[in-house]
């Protein structure tokens, strides 16, 4: 395959960027993304110039590092499937591929395709956790969870805090990032005795970060790699209103 | 040098609390003048962290992505071990004990293993409480599964992703301790130094991933929880950017480094496609529970559409060498018997390096439906890879490095042969011998960092005064100098080569020779492309770009360098151990029937390896096993 | 904006079955009118009351779409729409397309002052009554003033569209199950108000309904 990528390219927080374009050639329709970019950087480094940089970890669409907008669709176009996981057969041979950052105030840009997502573990730590202690903690099995229980939290906690759903929302929000650990949280009983605090410092923490508010477009859920659904954010709201009674 | 492990002697049962009862404490008001530093945000380190800083420690918590939510312990699948003995099948503390150390082929500390199976308990009760999801029934009690090289069901999982409500869990712990402001957190901060003063570990030096400054930091303490090295051989299940880095400069500062060669080949991952591939992907292993694996008995058949192959022309080669065991022979002789039968130019798929998995059987036996039910997600993620339909055609997999039993030799407070330097999880190498068991590795590393560090930690604290040596030391600014002095180096040599075709050339020398069989000749071989391949390194590789800015090739360059010395010291140890166990198969020592031959004679002990510089064998220390409690014994799948 | 959303879904709902009454007979609006006239003080205190509720609707909605738009400051090259849809991304402007719409409305039904030709006709009936269908049927028979009323109607359909399931979602009464049908109900609902509205100008300027 043979393929034109325009990518976004900015050496610094303070620069300013623009699409740069490079022939991406004899690309085999098995590579990974990622790895055709990796070609991509090795032609551009034995020309002496500076390889495009981007953020990747694990490259099993776990660790929710990558995170690139492809062709206007954060992750790129195939469902359910991280950047990294995305495989070059699903692109046409001959096409044009922009490739952008994320692009929201909350999430600065560092370098090329790489972006700040601090802000993500700002809100985490604003009440993303039960206060329980190392230790001291009754036996498992001691508080019952009924399995509808457990899958409903399981749906919420899958989220990888890739950013994909900041980077999809036309408002910048981060509402399905935050809906999803706070519903993990409000359906267990180890998470219902915060449940309050909890819910109150993390919407707060998320908008003092930048992100900006859900208005319901439910881009995320589309965007998201592992789907996490937007019933999650009805389920913030609800916990958002009961904190108030 | 004979090492001690100074394991706690006496009945094993009692071991663990005689120990804890037996340490120095530090007083809850002298604990907030300690400053540890923590690097590697796994679930050793993760969790290592939070607790130490909710016992009151001052902790700075250092990882090189950009969140510790992203450490590698998340791609961990299957789940994780422990005795509650919940379904009540026989479980107790002592089997796992006990499995666990036949499981690593007689070749980890009994002591250890017994506080890692006696914590494992409380390891579940510590997430539950935490709000992780584990899988439940409709009546609402935790559900288990069984798993490799165990009999009873003890494993606990939330779905195929384990690892990452394990993690997430850690890192909730941590999140709610950088919150009290009692861990500061050093995101893309790469460690690449460990500053030793008066032969005491006293700091380490980073590099800020995103604007190349290298910083100094002191601590009282310096705890490693970095995973794992199987990175050295290229492709691996592990994320792109694990590396030996921190290990291996902590090996260069005097540390040493304990049975490197034992390292774990998962036989069920996708295979290879090409030569641009980066990474391979890990199926689980039930797969082979329904699908039989074979080859072509001719070579001239592998270029053949599996369904043109008569069933009298196919090889189901663990079924015919293994008839008692068959498909589910143990993952080492599994991941061999691949290898042999690709070596002998019968392999499938692009480089013929893959074997057939095949479910047409299972599938007539019991439906597409019942298969779509037990392993769909996992042929999905399958199709999603290779563009095959593994119901209609058979899958390939091929083995791939995922696991270094290995890793920075510890005494039995986890504390390295450097006073005040510890190693947590996968990055030491003390519970799981020669050879991991399934759903261990998550086990451990929270097993280490939530409940023995906090405790070994404490008598070595108590022995010394808080905040002696700061940065300002003389030996910071060096280790400074010598790291600017070493990127310079690789950021003017503006040779032919990038670092990743270097690291793809060690990677396949290491495979081929230090992979699942290795021989006098492969090693020696290894052994003499891997000095060749460094030289070539240090003369033709190219490094783009400014040390003073966000530089990925520099960051990957630092750490290729480092694989390109371990892996020497990595092949002098298979090279040495004369014997095949676990992970460690020596073609040499194996019986007429491929089973291997271990040398409880010669080579019942742990091998400690000192750095005598690069090219210079390094020296052996040997730690001499005791077993007690468990009667050494001959692991046999027949 | 949910709250205030809701409150106006329920004031349009009203004034669209006094509006309705238009349908039943001259004498049916001129009741419902001088119904509302006889109650003196206390309408004008409701009409307070809705104006009042317009403004903060209208604040918080300019006051989020700022916030919002600030939060996402630079656009994307490209942009593929997923999920959303052309009426959730036009909130803002329906919102302000009803803005005028109401001023308008204000100033030629209530205040007068608009189109005076048509409203001065306002006489009282012999039965003592406004004669508010007159004034509604001259006014509509312009078709000038029937397209203002049903291009300001199509704004109220599409900000409906997506505000009435928008409200049962940040009300988190939504769940995975209910998400779908709330979006179709609440885009049916759209469609009957602004087809119900639209229907009353269309009615008189086609000579459905004659004066």
């Amino acid at each position: 395959m043979n393929l034109t990528l325009h990518v976004w390219r900015q050496k610094g927080p303070q620069d300013k960027g623009k699409l740069v374009t490079y022939p991406a050639k004899d690309v085999s329709s098995d590579m990974s993304f990622l790895e055709m970019l990796d070609e991509v950087n090795d032609k551009l480094i034995k020309e002496g110039k500076d390889p495009i940089a981007f953020d990747h970890d694990c490259r099993e669409g776990i660790c929710g590092m990558c995170s690139s907008v492809v062709n206007g669709r954060p992750h790129g176009h195939q469902e359910k499937t991280t950047v990294c996981q995305l495989h070059m057969r699903q692109f046409e041979d001959g096409a044009d591929i922009v490739v952008e950052p994320w692009l929201a105030k909350a999430f600065p840009i560092q370098k090329d395709l790489i972006v700040d997502r601090s802000a993500l573990d700002v809100v985490m730590q604003a009440g993303g956790y039960t206060s329980c202690h190392t230790g001291g903690v009754p036996d498992a099995n001691s508080q019952l969870i009924p399995k509808e229980i457990a899958d409903f939290s399981m749906d919420a906690a899958e989220c990888i805090g890739c950013g994909a759903c900041i980077a999809a929302c036309p408002n910048s929000s981060a509402m399905l990032f935050t809906s999803a650990k706070v519903s993990q949280f409000a359906v267990l009983p180890q998470g219902k005795a915060e449940a309050k605090v909890r819910v109150l410092e993390m919407t707060k923490a998320m908008l003092d970060e930048g992100f900006g508010n859900c208005t319901n477009h439910y881009e995320c859920q589309e965007a998201c790699p592992k789907g996490i659904n937007v019933k999650f954010i009805a389920t913030l709201n609800r916990e958002y209103l009961k904190s108030f009674i | 040098m004979i090492l001690d492990g100074k394991a706690p002697t006496g009945p094993i049962e009692t071991s663990w609390d005689r120990s804890c009862f037996d340490k120095k404490l530090v007083n809850p008001s002298n604990k907030r003048k300690f400053k540890i530093l923590v690097v590697g945000t796994g679930l050793a380190g993760g969790a290592g962290a939070a607790s130490l800083a909710e016992l009151g420690y001052n902790v700075e918590s250092f990882c090189y992505q950009d969140s510790p939510r992203r450490a590698h312990s998340i791609g961990a699948q299957g789940g994780i071990n422990a005795a509650k003995n919940y379904p009540s099948d026989g479980d107790s503390i002592y089997r796992l004990f006990y499995d666990t150390v036949k499981g690593g082929d007689f070749r980890s500390r009994e002591a250890d293993v017994w506080r890692l199976a006696q914590v494992s308990n409380n390891i579940i009760d510590q997430c539950v409480a935490q709000g992780v999801p584990f899988a439940r029934d409709y009546a609402g009690y935790l559900d288990n599964r069984s798993f490799g090289g165990a009999q009873v069901s003890r494993t606990f999982y939330a779905r195929g992703q384990t690892g990452q409500q394990l993690l997430l869990g850690a890192y909730s712990a941590l999140s709610r301790q950088i919150k009290a402001k009692k861990v500061t957190m050093h995101p893309r901060t790469e460690m690449l130094d460990l500053v030793v003063v008066d032969g005491v570990a006293k700091g380490i030096t980073v590099r800020n991933l995103m604007t190349g400054q290298i910083e100094s930091h002191w601590g009282d303490a310096v705890v490693l929880a970095t995973g794992g090295y199987v990175n050295v051989f290229y492709l691996s299940t592990m994320a792109m950017g694990s590396s030996v880095t921190a290990a291996w400069k902590s090996v260069k500062k005097g540390a040493y480094m304990a049975n490197p060669c034992y390292t774990q080949i998962h036989p069920t991952c996708i295979p290879v496609h090409g030569e641009h591939q980066s990474k391979l992907t890990l199926m689980s292993e039930s797969l082979r529970n329904d699908g039989r694996i074979w080859v072509p008995k001719k070579a001239e058949d592998c270029d053949k559409h599996p369904s043109e192959i008569p069933e009298e022309d196919r090889d189901y080669y663990l079924e015919r060498k293994y008839p008692s065991f068959g498909n589910l022979a143990p993952r080492d002789i599994s991941s061999r018997s691949a290898k042999e039968a690709c070596d002998d130019g019968r392999g499938v798929g692009p480089g013929q390096r893959g074997v057939y998995l095949d479910f047409e059987d299972s599938i007539s036996r019991l439906g597409e439906d019942t298969i779509r039910e037990r392993y769909g997600n996992l042929f999905e993620m399958y199709e999603k890879i290779t563009d095959e339909n593994g119901y209609v055609r058979p899958m390939r997999i091929y083995p791939a490095p995922h696991y270094g039993m290995g890793g920075l030799w510890v005494d039995y407070q986890c504390q390295s042969n450097i006073p005040g330097l510890f190693v947590l999880g996968e990055a030491n190498f003390s519970v799981h011998g020669a050879n991991r068991l399934g759903a261990s590795a998550l086990m451990q590393g929270l097993a280490d960092g939530y409940f023995v560090i906090p405790y070994t930690i404490a008598p070595y604290l108590a022995s010394i005064t808080p905040g002696t040596v700061k940065d300002d030391h003389a030996e910071f600014k060096k280790s400074v100098e010598d790291i600017e002095a070493q990127t310079n180096k690789l950021l003017s040599i503006n040779g032919k080569k990038t670092v990743s075709e270097l690291h793809r050339e060690l990677g396949q020398v290491m495979f081929e020779n230090v992979g699942m069989g290795r021989s006098d000749e492969s090693l020696n071989l290894a052994l003499k492309r891997i000095p060749e391949i460094r030289d070539e390194f240090w003369n033709n590789v190219k490094v783009t770009g400014e040390s003073k800015d966000l530089n990925q090739q520099l960051e990957n360059a630092g750490r290729l360098a480092d694989y390109l010395e371990f892996a020497e010291m990595l092949t002098t140890d298979a090279l040495h151990r004369e014997e095949s166990c676990g992970g460690h198969f020596r073609i040499e020592h194996q019986t007429d029937d491929g089973e291997a031959v271990r040398d409880d004679e010669n080579f019942c002990y742990s091998a400690a390896w000192e750095f005598k510089g690069a090219g210079v064998k390094p020296e052996l220390h040997k730690e001499p096993l005791k077993f007690e409690n468990i009667k050494l014994a001959v692991r046999s799948y027949k | 904006m949910a709250v205030t959303g809701f409150m106006l879904v329920c004031f349009i709902s009203v004034h669209l079955l006094g509006n309705l009454s238009v349908f039943f007979g001259v004498d049916a609006i001129n009741i419902y009118a001088e119904k509302l006239h006889s109650l003196g003080p206390v309408v004008w205190i409701f009409r307070m009351a809705i104006l009042l509720l317009f403004a903060v609707h209208i604040t918080f909605g300019i006051q989020l779409t700022v916030e919002n738009s600030s939060a996402s400051p630079e656009a994307y090259a490209i942009k593929k729409r997923l999920k959303t849809t052309f009426a959730a991304e036009s909130m803002i402007y329906t919102g302000l397309i009803i803005l005028v719409f109401l001023l308008y409305h204000l100033l030629h039904f209530t205040v007068h002052v608009v189109h005076t030709d048509a409203v001065s006709a306002v006489q009282t009936l012999v039965n003592g009554r406004p004669d508010v269908f007159t004034m509604i049927g001259k006014s509509f028979n312009s078709a000038f003033i029937s397209i203002v009323y049903v291009i300001a109607m199509c704004a109220l359909f599409l900000h409906l569209s997506h505000g009435l399931q928008s409200f049962i979602q940040t009300f988190g009464l939504n769940n995975g199950k209910t998400q779908d049908t709330v979006t179709a109900i609440g885009k049916l609902a759209a469609i009957f108000y602004g087809l119900a509205y639209i229907a009353i100008p269309l009615a008189f300027l086609f000579h459905i309904v004659k004066i």
